[in-house]
């Protein structure tokens, strides 16, 4: 099947999935702009690494399977591999902010555990 | 059995993966696949990581029902709370838990559930004491967020990896 003999409701389906995702990852981005303080902004992008990911992936998953005629699910091994690694990116960012905080003995930085 | 195959589950892993990149499946990917997820393993043996145990599949499953359905609602919770949808007051603040789960894999998976739920953000595990310090964008005070940790994710990752 080619692109342009896609079903409308396929084609309906596969834009909104995508265009939702890519809606959730927009608002974490804005979220990086309009969030006060450091540790308010980090929960941000975990947006578009999360919701909107899985939505764009479904989206793309879809599609190929129905140009190519089969199930298609190499997509969700981004999703996979996203998930898995993007604690480490945000747990490194959060342990610094909270080292800095506590050296600098900053009035918002964390309790001490 | 654990002489041919020491990580039975990332054999499975590795071939599946392998199968997936090299879809569709033919009989020269197959053999390949079964290559990497015999071979691959027997190198991570001279790493020595800790072999993983799960059990309780089905306390497995039900929680990942759970997870996936508290990462679509915190999700839009939180694109209204960037969008200024919400009302109301709303504080942020830092919750300590008090943890019971020591296995280094369930703090794993617990780190990636609570990552995989926006508003909550890991920031710091201390191994000595066992305790975690979560920021929530959503402060609801009290101990709502410590019974919610340990109720919906900890006890049932403790059952899975004991």
């Amino acid at each position: 099947m080619s692109g342009a003999e896609l079903p409308l409701w396929a084609a309906w389906l596969v834009v909104a999935l995508a265009v939702v995702g890519a809606a959730f990852s927009l608002t974490g981005a804005l979220g990086l702009i309009r969030l006060r303080t450091f540790y308010e902004r980090v929960h941000a992008p975990t947006l578009g690494a999360t919701l909107g990911m899985a939505l764009i992936l479904i989206s793309s998953m879809l599609l190929l399977s129905l140009l190519e005629g089969r199930l298609v699910l190499r997509d969700a091994l981004i999703g996979v591999f996203l998930t898995v690694s993007t604690p480490v990116t945000l747990l490194l960012l959060a342990r610094a902010a909270a080292h800095r905080d506590r050296h600098e003995g900053t009035p918002e930085a964390p309790p001490e555990i | 059995m654990s002489r041919f195959l020491p990580y039975p589950l990332l054999t499975v892993a590795l071939a599946l993966t392998w199968l997936l990149l090299n879809a569709p499946i033919t009989p020269g990917s197959a053999a390949l696949a079964l290559l990497v997820g015999v071979s691959v393993p027997a190198v991570m043996r001279a790493l020595q990581p800790r072999a993983v145990l799960v059990r309780a599949p089905g306390t497995l499953a039900r929680l990942a029902v759970v997870v996936l359905y508290d990462m679509v609602r915190s999700n839009v919770d939180v694109a209204r709370i960037i969008l200024g949808l919400r009302r109301g007051e709303r504080r942020t603040g830092f919750v300590t838990i008090p943890l019971d789960l020591r296995e280094p894999f369930g703090i794993t998976v617990l780190s990636i559930i609570l990552t995989g739920t926006p508003g909550t953000l890991w920031v710091q595990y201390d191994s000595q004491t066992g305790c975690l310090l979560l920021h929530v964008l959503d402060y609801t005070g009290g101990d709502e967020w410590v019974r919610r940790v340990k109720d919906r994710y900890e006890r049932p990752l403790m059952e899975v990896f004991a």
